[in-house]
Protein backbone atom coordinates (compact mmCIF):
# COMPACT_ATOMS: atom_id res chain seq x y z
CA UNK A 1 0.00 0.00 0.00
CA UNK A 2 1.50 3.76 -0.92
CA UNK A 3 1.77 5.58 2.25
CA UNK A 4 -1.51 7.59 2.02
CA UNK A 5 -3.51 4.20 1.15
CA UNK A 6 -1.73 3.00 4.64
CA UNK A 7 -3.29 6.60 6.80
CA UNK A 8 -6.33 5.49 5.60
CA UNK A 9 -6.22 1.83 6.28
CA UNK A 10 -4.64 2.70 9.89
CA UNK A 11 -7.64 5.32 10.12
CA UNK A 12 -10.72 3.33 8.81
CA UNK A 13 -9.84 0.91 11.83
CA UNK A 14 -9.09 3.32 14.25
CA UNK A 15 -12.85 4.91 13.19
CA UNK A 16 -13.93 1.03 14.15
CA UNK A 17 -11.86 0.98 17.55
CA UNK A 18 -13.41 4.36 18.64
CA UNK A 19 -17.38 3.48 18.22
CA UNK A 20 -17.00 0.18 19.62
CA UNK A 21 -15.41 1.65 22.70
CA UNK A 22 -18.47 2.42 24.97
CA UNK A 23 -16.03 5.36 27.42
CA UNK A 24 -14.85 6.82 24.06
CA UNK A 25 -18.27 7.58 22.85
CA UNK A 26 -19.54 8.59 26.21
CA UNK A 27 -17.51 11.27 27.06
CA UNK A 28 -16.64 12.65 23.59
CA UNK A 29 -20.28 12.23 22.44
CA UNK A 30 -22.75 11.75 25.02
CA UNK A 31 -20.87 13.67 27.87
CA UNK A 32 -20.81 17.13 25.48
CA UNK A 33 -25.01 16.25 24.82
CA UNK A 34 -25.44 15.75 28.23
CA UNK A 35 -24.56 19.36 29.37
CA UNK A 36 -25.94 21.18 26.12
CA UNK A 37 -29.35 19.66 27.68
CA UNK A 38 -28.44 20.56 30.98
CA UNK A 39 -27.34 24.41 30.53
CA UNK A 40 -30.25 24.69 27.79
CA UNK A 41 -32.54 22.99 30.62
CA UNK A 42 -31.24 25.58 33.45
CA UNK A 43 -30.89 28.59 32.32
CA UNK A 44 -33.13 28.54 28.92
CA UNK A 45 -35.21 31.20 27.83
CA UNK A 46 -32.77 33.89 29.00
CA UNK A 47 -31.17 36.54 27.33
CA UNK A 48 -27.69 37.60 28.09
CA UNK A 49 -27.92 41.36 28.02
CA UNK A 50 -24.22 42.23 27.84
CA UNK A 51 -23.81 40.13 25.29
CA UNK A 52 -27.26 40.85 23.09
CA UNK A 53 -27.78 36.60 22.41
CA UNK A 54 -29.76 34.20 24.42
CA UNK A 55 -28.10 31.40 26.83
CA UNK A 56 -28.67 28.83 23.88
CA UNK A 57 -26.92 30.87 21.58
CA UNK A 58 -24.13 31.32 23.98
CA UNK A 59 -23.96 27.61 25.23
CA UNK A 60 -23.54 25.88 21.48
CA UNK A 61 -20.49 27.42 20.80
CA UNK A 62 -19.46 26.82 24.42
CA UNK A 63 -20.33 22.55 24.11
CA UNK A 64 -18.83 22.86 20.53
CA UNK A 65 -15.06 24.02 22.45
CA UNK A 66 -16.04 21.02 24.81
CA UNK A 67 -16.74 18.69 21.94
CA UNK A 68 -13.96 19.57 20.23
CA UNK A 69 -11.37 19.47 22.91
CA UNK A 70 -12.55 16.24 24.19
CA UNK A 71 -12.28 14.52 20.25
CA UNK A 72 -8.86 15.12 20.10
CA UNK A 73 -7.09 16.17 22.70
CA UNK A 74 -8.78 14.22 25.69
CA UNK A 75 -9.96 10.94 23.41
CA UNK A 76 -6.73 11.01 22.12
CA UNK A 77 -4.33 11.38 24.93
CA UNK A 78 -6.17 8.83 26.48
CA UNK A 79 -6.22 6.21 24.15
CA UNK A 80 -2.42 6.80 22.71
CA UNK A 81 -1.01 6.31 26.94
CA UNK A 82 -3.46 2.65 26.80
CA UNK A 83 -2.17 1.76 23.56
CA UNK A 84 1.59 2.24 24.60
CA UNK A 85 1.36 0.79 27.79
CA UNK A 86 -0.43 -1.94 26.51
CA UNK A 87 3.08 -2.34 23.98
CA UNK A 88 0.72 -1.93 20.78
CA UNK A 89 2.59 1.34 19.85
CA UNK A 90 5.89 -0.35 19.96
CA UNK A 91 4.40 -3.64 18.04
CA UNK A 92 3.54 -1.43 15.32
CA UNK A 93 6.94 0.20 15.09
CA UNK A 94 8.41 -3.03 14.51
CA UNK A 95 6.01 -3.08 11.27
CA UNK A 96 6.43 -1.48 7.84
CA UNK A 97 4.04 0.69 8.79
CA UNK A 98 5.53 4.56 8.79
CA UNK A 99 5.10 5.90 11.95
CA UNK A 100 3.79 9.47 10.18
CA UNK A 101 0.83 6.79 8.73
CA UNK A 102 0.09 5.67 11.98
CA UNK A 103 -0.16 9.61 13.16
CA UNK A 104 -2.56 10.51 10.41
CA UNK A 105 -4.89 7.85 11.07
CA UNK A 106 -5.27 8.72 14.71
CA UNK A 107 -5.66 12.22 14.13
CA UNK A 108 -7.70 11.83 11.07
CA UNK A 109 -9.95 10.17 13.12
CA UNK A 110 -9.95 12.76 15.95
CA UNK A 111 -10.88 15.71 13.56
CA UNK A 112 -13.76 13.60 11.65
CA UNK A 113 -15.52 13.15 15.72
CA UNK A 114 -14.76 16.56 16.38
CA UNK A 115 -16.53 17.69 12.97
CA UNK A 116 -19.52 15.54 13.08
CA UNK A 117 -19.83 16.72 17.17
CA UNK A 118 -19.55 20.11 15.61
CA UNK A 119 -22.29 19.53 12.92
CA UNK A 120 -24.53 17.65 15.54
CA UNK A 121 -24.38 20.26 18.08
CA UNK A 122 -24.91 23.14 15.92
CA UNK A 123 -28.22 21.28 14.38
CA UNK A 124 -29.45 20.44 17.95
CA UNK A 125 -29.08 24.27 18.99
CA UNK A 126 -31.08 24.91 15.85
CA UNK A 127 -33.64 22.72 15.74
CA UNK A 128 -34.51 22.79 19.30
CA UNK A 129 -33.32 25.78 21.18
CA UNK A 130 -34.06 27.59 17.96
CA UNK A 131 -30.07 29.17 17.73
CA UNK A 132 -29.17 30.69 14.22
CA UNK A 133 -26.37 28.68 12.33
CA UNK A 134 -23.29 30.49 11.11
CA UNK A 135 -23.85 31.19 7.59
CA UNK A 136 -21.80 34.36 6.47
CA UNK A 137 -19.48 33.23 9.42
CA UNK A 138 -19.39 29.50 8.09
CA UNK A 139 -15.41 30.35 7.23
CA UNK A 140 -14.68 31.60 10.74
CA UNK A 141 -16.37 28.30 12.00
CA UNK A 142 -14.60 25.64 9.45
CA UNK A 143 -10.41 27.41 10.25
CA UNK A 144 -11.70 27.39 14.03
CA UNK A 145 -11.99 23.90 13.47
CA UNK A 146 -9.16 23.18 11.51
CA UNK A 147 -6.77 25.34 13.91
CA UNK A 148 -8.47 23.75 16.87
CA UNK A 149 -8.06 20.29 15.88
CA UNK A 150 -4.33 20.61 14.80
CA UNK A 151 -3.38 22.50 18.36
CA UNK A 152 -5.34 19.87 20.63
CA UNK A 153 -4.16 16.88 18.37
CA UNK A 154 -0.61 18.18 18.80
CA UNK A 155 -1.23 18.86 22.75
CA UNK A 156 -2.59 15.71 23.00
CA UNK A 157 0.37 14.15 21.86
CA UNK A 158 2.83 15.78 23.22
CA UNK A 159 0.64 15.36 27.31
CA UNK A 160 0.50 11.59 26.43
CA UNK A 161 4.03 11.66 27.06
CA UNK A 162 4.45 13.25 30.27
CA UNK A 163 1.63 10.45 31.37
CA UNK A 164 3.48 7.85 32.91
CA UNK A 165 1.00 5.09 33.12
CA UNK A 166 -2.63 4.18 31.87
CA UNK A 167 -4.42 4.38 35.35
CA UNK A 168 -2.26 8.29 35.32
CA UNK A 169 -4.44 8.87 31.78
CA UNK A 170 -7.94 10.18 33.29
CA UNK A 171 -7.09 11.50 36.15
CA UNK A 172 -4.24 14.02 34.58
CA UNK A 173 -5.83 14.61 31.43
CA UNK A 174 -9.30 16.04 33.46
CA UNK A 175 -7.35 17.65 35.88
CA UNK A 176 -6.04 19.79 32.91
CA UNK A 177 -9.06 20.41 31.01
CA UNK A 178 -12.13 20.44 33.46
CA UNK A 179 -10.76 23.68 35.27
CA UNK A 180 -10.36 25.28 31.96
CA UNK A 181 -13.94 24.57 30.75
CA UNK A 182 -15.16 27.02 34.22
CA UNK A 183 -12.30 29.21 33.74
CA UNK A 184 -12.97 30.15 30.09
CA UNK A 185 -16.70 30.69 29.94
CA UNK A 186 -17.52 26.99 28.50
CA UNK A 187 -19.23 25.89 31.47
CA UNK A 188 -20.46 29.21 33.01
CA UNK A 189 -21.20 32.51 30.95
CA UNK A 190 -18.17 34.49 30.68
CA UNK A 191 -20.17 37.99 31.65
CA UNK A 192 -20.35 35.93 35.12
CA UNK A 193 -16.69 35.49 35.61
CA UNK A 194 -14.21 38.08 37.12
CA UNK A 195 -12.13 40.14 34.92
CA UNK A 196 -8.76 38.48 36.58
CA UNK A 197 -10.10 35.18 35.95
CA UNK A 198 -10.74 35.80 32.67
CA UNK A 199 -6.84 37.18 32.48
CA UNK A 200 -5.74 34.14 33.54
CA UNK A 201 -8.02 32.11 31.23
CA UNK A 202 -6.58 33.88 28.29
CA UNK A 203 -3.04 32.58 28.62
CA UNK A 204 -4.50 29.29 27.83
CA UNK A 205 -5.97 27.87 24.30
CA UNK A 206 -9.26 26.77 25.30
CA UNK A 207 -9.92 30.31 26.24
CA UNK A 208 -9.72 31.77 22.83
CA UNK A 209 -11.19 28.38 20.62
CA UNK A 210 -14.25 29.24 22.80
CA UNK A 211 -14.08 32.93 21.52
CA UNK A 212 -13.53 31.95 17.88
CA UNK A 213 -16.15 29.81 17.99
CA UNK A 214 -18.76 32.24 19.83
CA UNK A 215 -18.31 34.49 17.17
CA UNK A 216 -19.38 32.38 14.85
CA UNK A 217 -22.86 32.10 15.80
CA UNK A 218 -23.08 35.44 17.76
CA UNK A 219 -25.55 37.16 14.91
CA UNK A 220 -24.07 40.67 15.31
CA UNK A 221 -20.32 39.24 14.25
CA UNK A 222 -19.97 40.91 10.96
CA UNK A 223 -17.64 39.93 7.83
CA UNK A 224 -16.23 35.89 7.74
CA UNK A 225 -16.14 35.61 11.36
CA UNK A 226 -12.81 35.05 11.47
CA UNK A 227 -10.45 36.09 14.91
CA UNK A 228 -7.30 36.28 13.51
CA UNK A 229 -5.58 37.04 16.44
CA UNK A 230 -7.37 34.59 18.69
CA UNK A 231 -6.74 31.79 16.12
CA UNK A 232 -3.12 32.45 16.24
CA UNK A 233 -2.84 32.40 19.48
CA UNK A 234 -4.60 28.87 19.79
CA UNK A 235 -2.34 28.17 16.59
CA UNK A 236 1.28 29.33 18.92
CA UNK A 237 -0.19 26.57 21.47
CA UNK A 238 -0.26 23.95 18.64
CA UNK A 239 3.40 24.71 17.34
CA UNK A 240 4.53 24.12 20.85
CA UNK A 241 2.64 20.84 21.30
CA UNK A 242 3.77 19.63 18.24
CA UNK A 243 7.92 20.84 19.23
CA UNK A 244 7.25 19.19 22.70
CA UNK A 245 5.17 15.72 20.97
CA UNK A 246 8.41 15.84 18.45
CA UNK A 247 10.71 15.24 21.20
CA UNK A 248 9.01 13.80 23.78
CA UNK A 249 6.31 11.27 22.22
CA UNK A 250 7.40 7.51 22.84
CA UNK A 251 6.57 4.38 21.15
CA UNK A 252 7.40 1.96 23.94
CA UNK A 253 5.35 1.78 27.26
CA UNK A 254 7.25 3.58 30.01
CA UNK A 255 5.80 0.96 32.64
CA UNK A 256 8.92 -1.50 33.50
CA UNK B 1 30.54 -15.67 8.12
CA UNK B 2 30.01 -18.33 5.15
CA UNK B 3 28.62 -17.79 1.73
CA UNK B 4 26.11 -18.66 -0.82
CA UNK B 5 23.09 -20.64 0.80
CA UNK B 6 25.15 -20.51 4.37
CA UNK B 7 25.27 -16.99 4.56
CA UNK B 8 24.05 -16.03 8.45
CA UNK B 9 20.81 -14.33 8.76
CA UNK B 10 22.18 -12.74 12.11
CA UNK B 11 25.76 -11.80 12.17
CA UNK B 12 26.55 -10.17 16.07
CA UNK B 13 30.54 -9.32 16.28
CA UNK B 14 31.77 -7.86 19.92
CA UNK B 15 28.24 -6.44 20.40
CA UNK B 16 28.42 -3.77 23.62
CA UNK B 17 25.65 -1.83 25.23
CA UNK B 18 25.97 0.31 28.45
CA UNK B 19 23.17 1.90 30.15
CA UNK B 20 24.93 5.39 31.59
CA UNK B 21 27.67 3.18 33.47
CA UNK B 22 25.95 -0.15 33.94
CA UNK B 23 27.17 -2.23 31.06
CA UNK B 24 24.13 -5.09 30.13
CA UNK B 25 26.00 -6.48 27.19
CA UNK B 26 29.69 -6.88 27.32
CA UNK B 27 31.03 -7.70 23.86
CA UNK B 28 28.96 -10.66 22.56
CA UNK B 29 29.27 -12.71 19.09
CA UNK B 30 26.62 -14.75 17.42
CA UNK B 31 25.55 -16.36 14.81
CA UNK B 32 22.04 -17.48 13.76
CA UNK B 33 22.03 -19.63 10.36
CA UNK B 34 19.03 -19.55 7.56
CA UNK B 35 16.64 -22.14 8.70
CA UNK B 36 17.15 -22.73 12.10
CA UNK B 37 15.85 -22.18 15.67
CA UNK B 38 17.96 -21.05 17.71
CA UNK B 39 17.38 -20.60 20.90
CA UNK B 40 18.43 -17.63 23.42
CA UNK B 41 18.50 -18.19 26.76
CA UNK B 42 19.89 -16.25 30.02
CA UNK B 43 18.74 -15.58 33.63
CA UNK B 44 16.91 -12.26 34.20
CA UNK B 45 19.12 -9.47 33.53
CA UNK B 46 21.65 -11.05 31.97
CA UNK B 47 21.64 -8.55 28.85
CA UNK B 48 18.75 -11.08 27.05
CA UNK B 49 15.76 -8.73 25.72
CA UNK B 50 18.53 -5.75 25.26
CA UNK B 51 19.98 -8.23 22.48
CA UNK B 52 17.12 -9.28 21.23
CA UNK B 53 16.32 -5.44 21.29
CA UNK B 54 19.07 -4.21 19.30
CA UNK B 55 18.39 -7.17 17.22
CA UNK B 56 15.47 -5.86 16.48
CA UNK B 57 16.13 -2.21 15.90
CA UNK B 58 14.15 -1.37 18.61
CA UNK B 59 17.44 -0.42 20.33
CA UNK B 60 20.53 1.65 19.73
CA UNK B 61 24.08 0.08 20.18
CA UNK B 62 26.92 1.10 22.33
CA UNK B 63 29.55 -0.77 20.45
CA UNK B 64 29.88 -3.54 17.78
CA UNK B 65 29.02 -4.73 14.65
CA UNK B 66 25.09 -6.29 14.34
CA UNK B 67 24.48 -7.29 10.77
CA UNK B 68 20.56 -8.71 10.33
CA UNK B 69 19.55 -9.89 7.06
CA UNK B 70 22.28 -7.90 5.58
CA UNK B 71 21.61 -4.81 7.17
CA UNK B 72 22.29 -2.74 10.02
CA UNK B 73 18.45 -2.89 12.05
CA UNK B 74 19.90 0.40 13.53
CA UNK B 75 19.35 2.25 10.04
CA UNK B 76 16.68 -0.67 8.89
CA UNK B 77 14.48 0.50 6.56
CA UNK B 78 10.75 -0.12 5.63
CA UNK B 79 11.84 -3.03 3.38
CA UNK B 80 13.67 -4.97 6.20
CA UNK B 81 10.68 -4.50 8.59
CA UNK B 82 8.70 -6.51 6.26
CA UNK B 83 11.12 -9.10 6.49
CA UNK B 84 11.12 -9.34 10.20
CA UNK B 85 8.71 -10.69 12.73
CA UNK B 86 8.38 -9.69 15.64
CA UNK B 87 6.43 -11.13 18.95
CA UNK B 88 7.43 -8.71 22.16
CA UNK B 89 7.75 -9.94 25.60
CA UNK B 90 4.15 -8.45 26.40
CA UNK B 91 1.61 -7.27 24.35
CA UNK B 92 -1.97 -6.51 24.97
CA UNK B 93 -4.09 -6.82 21.57
CA UNK B 94 -6.73 -3.75 20.50
CA UNK B 95 -9.66 -5.44 22.89
CA UNK B 96 -12.49 -4.31 20.41
CA UNK B 97 -11.05 -5.74 17.58
CA UNK B 98 -11.69 -9.03 16.34
CA UNK B 99 -9.12 -11.79 15.72
CA UNK B 100 -9.79 -11.84 12.06
CA UNK B 101 -10.13 -7.96 11.91
CA UNK B 102 -6.48 -7.71 13.96
CA UNK B 103 -4.91 -9.99 11.88
CA UNK B 104 -6.73 -7.70 8.93
CA UNK B 105 -5.19 -4.23 10.46
CA UNK B 106 -1.73 -5.98 10.58
CA UNK B 107 -1.98 -7.99 6.69
CA UNK B 108 -2.58 -3.88 5.40
CA UNK B 109 0.63 -2.76 6.73
CA UNK B 110 2.67 -5.35 4.68
CA UNK B 111 3.59 -5.80 0.50
CA UNK B 112 3.15 -9.74 0.44
CA UNK B 113 0.90 -11.12 3.80
CA UNK B 114 0.03 -14.10 4.25
CA UNK B 115 -4.12 -15.24 4.09
CA UNK B 116 -5.76 -14.31 7.13
CA UNK B 117 -7.59 -17.29 7.42
CA UNK B 118 -4.44 -20.08 6.73
CA UNK B 119 -2.51 -17.53 9.62
CA UNK B 120 -5.75 -18.15 12.09
CA UNK B 121 -5.99 -21.67 11.45
CA UNK B 122 -2.57 -21.98 11.52
CA UNK B 123 -1.75 -20.66 15.58
CA UNK B 124 -5.62 -22.48 16.15
CA UNK B 125 -7.60 -19.43 16.21
CA UNK B 126 -10.06 -20.43 13.81
CA UNK B 127 -13.03 -20.76 16.28
CA UNK B 128 -12.23 -17.72 17.95
CA UNK B 129 -11.83 -16.10 14.32
CA UNK B 130 -14.77 -13.79 15.09
CA UNK B 131 -14.26 -13.40 18.69
CA UNK B 132 -12.87 -9.57 20.21
CA UNK B 133 -9.45 -9.91 21.47
CA UNK B 134 -10.18 -8.67 24.86
CA UNK B 135 -12.36 -11.50 25.35
CA UNK B 136 -9.67 -14.45 24.37
CA UNK B 137 -7.90 -16.31 27.20
CA UNK B 138 -3.86 -15.08 27.44
CA UNK B 139 -2.75 -18.34 25.81
CA UNK B 140 -4.92 -17.23 22.99
CA UNK B 141 -3.69 -13.45 23.07
CA UNK B 142 -0.17 -14.85 22.61
CA UNK B 143 -1.12 -16.80 19.83
CA UNK B 144 -2.67 -14.14 18.02
CA UNK B 145 0.34 -12.10 18.66
CA UNK B 146 2.49 -14.73 16.96
CA UNK B 147 -0.22 -14.60 13.86
CA UNK B 148 0.91 -11.10 13.65
CA UNK B 149 4.36 -11.50 13.38
CA UNK B 150 3.42 -14.27 10.99
CA UNK B 151 0.98 -12.11 8.75
CA UNK B 152 3.51 -10.44 6.61
CA UNK B 153 5.29 -13.67 5.73
CA UNK B 154 8.29 -12.59 7.60
CA UNK B 155 11.85 -14.53 6.68
CA UNK B 156 13.32 -14.31 10.54
CA UNK B 157 10.84 -14.17 13.35
CA UNK B 158 11.94 -12.79 16.82
CA UNK B 159 10.12 -14.49 19.46
CA UNK B 160 10.82 -13.19 22.84
CA UNK B 161 9.20 -15.79 25.47
CA UNK B 162 6.54 -16.53 23.46
CA UNK B 163 5.25 -19.65 25.82
CA UNK B 164 4.98 -17.69 29.29
CA UNK B 165 2.05 -17.93 31.43
CA UNK B 166 0.55 -20.81 29.09
CA UNK B 167 -0.58 -23.90 30.45
CA UNK B 168 1.06 -27.21 29.75
CA UNK B 169 -1.43 -28.14 26.71
CA UNK B 170 -1.23 -24.75 25.12
CA UNK B 171 2.78 -24.67 25.40
CA UNK B 172 2.86 -28.10 23.79
CA UNK B 173 0.45 -26.61 20.72
CA UNK B 174 2.82 -23.32 20.71
CA UNK B 175 5.69 -25.62 20.14
CA UNK B 176 3.99 -27.35 17.41
CA UNK B 177 3.05 -23.70 15.47
CA UNK B 178 6.77 -22.95 16.62
CA UNK B 179 8.14 -26.49 14.83
CA UNK B 180 6.13 -25.78 11.84
CA UNK B 181 7.72 -22.42 11.17
CA UNK B 182 10.94 -24.16 10.55
CA UNK B 183 8.95 -26.10 7.86
CA UNK B 184 7.98 -22.70 6.35
CA UNK B 185 11.61 -22.27 5.88
CA UNK B 186 11.71 -19.57 8.17
CA UNK B 187 14.45 -18.71 10.80
CA UNK B 188 13.49 -18.27 14.43
CA UNK B 189 14.98 -16.48 17.02
CA UNK B 190 13.69 -17.37 20.25
CA UNK B 191 13.90 -16.23 23.74
CA UNK B 192 12.89 -18.41 26.56
CA UNK B 193 14.21 -19.34 30.12
CA UNK B 194 11.64 -23.04 29.72
CA UNK B 195 14.90 -25.25 29.17
CA UNK B 196 12.54 -28.11 28.28
CA UNK B 197 11.40 -25.45 25.49
CA UNK B 198 14.38 -25.11 24.19
CA UNK B 199 15.54 -29.14 24.02
CA UNK B 200 12.24 -29.46 22.34
CA UNK B 201 12.72 -26.85 19.33
CA UNK B 202 16.19 -25.39 19.36
CA UNK B 203 18.59 -26.39 16.28
CA UNK B 204 20.75 -24.31 18.37
CA UNK B 205 21.12 -22.56 21.69
CA UNK B 206 23.30 -20.06 23.22
CA UNK B 207 23.17 -19.14 26.11
CA UNK B 208 23.97 -15.35 27.74
CA UNK B 209 25.33 -14.69 31.80
CA UNK B 210 25.83 -11.34 33.08
CA UNK B 211 26.36 -9.64 29.56
CA UNK B 212 28.56 -12.41 27.72
CA UNK B 213 28.16 -15.58 26.13
CA UNK B 214 28.67 -18.53 28.40
CA UNK B 215 28.48 -21.24 25.61
CA UNK B 216 26.63 -21.98 22.54
CA UNK B 217 25.81 -25.41 20.10
CA UNK B 218 23.17 -27.85 19.66
CA UNK B 219 20.95 -29.00 23.18
CA UNK B 220 22.84 -32.32 23.03
CA UNK B 221 26.16 -30.76 23.21
CA UNK B 222 25.86 -27.31 24.86
CA UNK B 223 28.80 -26.84 27.36
CA UNK B 224 30.14 -30.23 26.27
CA UNK B 225 27.22 -32.10 27.82
CA UNK B 226 27.66 -34.72 25.58
CA UNK B 227 31.18 -35.42 26.86
CA UNK B 228 29.85 -34.98 30.66
CA UNK B 229 28.91 -38.70 30.97
CA UNK B 230 25.98 -39.85 32.84
CA UNK B 231 25.82 -39.57 36.87
CA UNK B 232 25.15 -42.93 39.04
CA UNK B 233 23.72 -42.37 42.15
CA UNK B 234 22.33 -44.67 44.58
CA UNK B 235 21.45 -44.90 48.21
CA UNK B 236 24.57 -47.07 50.50
CA UNK B 237 22.74 -48.82 53.19
CA UNK B 238 24.69 -47.28 56.23
CA UNK B 239 25.95 -50.64 57.49
CA UNK B 240 28.24 -50.76 54.84
CA UNK B 241 31.11 -48.11 54.67
CA UNK B 242 32.29 -46.03 51.41
CA UNK B 243 35.78 -47.88 51.65
CA UNK B 244 34.05 -50.94 51.07
CA UNK B 245 32.92 -50.05 47.39
CA UNK B 246 34.57 -51.99 44.09
CA UNK B 247 37.22 -49.88 42.69
CA UNK B 248 35.59 -48.52 39.67
CA UNK B 249 33.26 -46.58 42.16
CA UNK B 250 35.55 -45.37 44.68
CA UNK B 251 35.93 -41.88 43.23
CA UNK B 252 32.10 -41.58 44.49
CA UNK B 253 31.62 -39.18 46.74
CA UNK B 254 28.67 -38.85 49.20
CA UNK B 255 26.54 -35.66 49.00
CA UNK B 256 24.42 -34.09 52.00
CA UNK B 257 21.36 -36.12 51.55
CA UNK B 258 23.68 -39.09 51.88
CA UNK B 259 23.19 -39.66 48.15
CA UNK B 260 26.30 -41.59 47.03
CA UNK B 261 27.33 -40.05 43.51
CA UNK B 262 29.94 -40.58 40.64
CA UNK B 263 29.99 -39.34 37.59
CA UNK B 264 31.54 -41.63 34.37
CA UNK B 265 31.95 -41.64 30.85
CA UNK B 266 31.89 -45.16 30.89
CA UNK B 267 28.03 -45.92 32.49
CA UNK B 268 27.97 -49.79 31.13
CA UNK B 269 31.16 -51.35 32.68
CA UNK B 270 30.70 -49.57 35.77
CA UNK B 271 27.32 -50.34 36.41
CA UNK B 272 28.30 -53.74 35.87
CA UNK B 273 30.93 -53.70 38.52
CA UNK B 274 28.69 -52.36 41.14
CA UNK B 275 25.69 -54.10 40.39
CA UNK B 276 28.07 -57.30 40.56
CA UNK B 277 29.45 -56.54 43.66
CA UNK B 278 26.25 -55.53 45.25
CA UNK B 279 24.65 -58.87 45.04
CA UNK B 280 27.61 -60.64 45.78
CA UNK B 281 27.63 -58.47 48.67
CA UNK B 282 24.23 -59.00 48.67
CA UNK B 283 23.73 -55.54 49.36
CA UNK B 284 20.58 -53.77 47.88
CA UNK B 285 21.47 -50.52 46.25
CA UNK B 286 18.07 -48.53 46.80
CA UNK B 287 17.06 -45.58 44.48
CA UNK B 288 19.36 -46.42 41.67
CA UNK B 289 19.70 -44.30 38.83
CA UNK B 290 21.72 -43.46 35.78
CA UNK B 291 21.28 -40.28 33.61
CA UNK B 292 23.00 -37.62 31.91
CA UNK B 293 23.11 -34.58 33.07
CA UNK B 294 19.75 -32.21 31.20
CA UNK B 295 19.86 -29.16 29.48
CA UNK B 296 18.65 -27.70 32.50
CA UNK B 297 21.73 -28.69 34.83
CA UNK B 298 24.05 -27.63 32.04
CA UNK B 299 22.66 -24.25 31.73
CA UNK B 300 22.17 -23.78 35.57
CA UNK B 301 25.96 -24.47 35.85
CA UNK B 302 27.05 -22.31 32.97
CA UNK B 303 25.40 -19.26 34.28
CA UNK B 304 25.46 -20.35 38.11
CA UNK B 305 29.32 -20.58 37.77
CA UNK B 306 29.50 -17.18 35.97
CA UNK B 307 27.60 -15.51 38.56
CA UNK B 308 30.37 -16.37 41.41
Amino acid sequence: MSGAALAIHQFRYDQRIFWRNPAAVFFTVMFPLIFLFLFAGLFGNQQIEELGVSVETYYVPGIITLAVVSATLVSLTMSLVIAREAGRLKRFRGTPLPGWAFIAGRVGNAIVVAAMMVVLVSLIGAVLFGVDLPTHTLPGLLLTLLVGSFTFCSLGFALSAAIPSEDAAAPITNATVLPLYFLSGVFIPETEIPEGVLHFADLFPIRHLFECFFAAFDPATAGAGILWGQLAFVAAWGVAGLLIAVRAFRWAPREH
Amino acid sequence: MGSGAEQAVITVAGLEKTYGEKPAVRGIDLEVLPGEIHAFLGPNGAGKTTTVEILEGYRERSGGEVSVLGQDPAHADRAWRARVGVVLQECRMEPKLTVRETLRLYAGYYPAPRSVEETVDLVGLGEQADVRAGRLSGGQQRRLDVAISLIGDADLLFLDEPTTGFDPSARRHAWEVIAGLRDLGKTVFLTTHYMDEAQALADRVTVIADGRIVATGTPDDLGGRQQAGSEISFLLPQSIAAGELPAAVASAISDRNGRTRLRTSEPTSVLNELTGWALQRGVELQQLEVRRPSLEDVYLELTGEHER
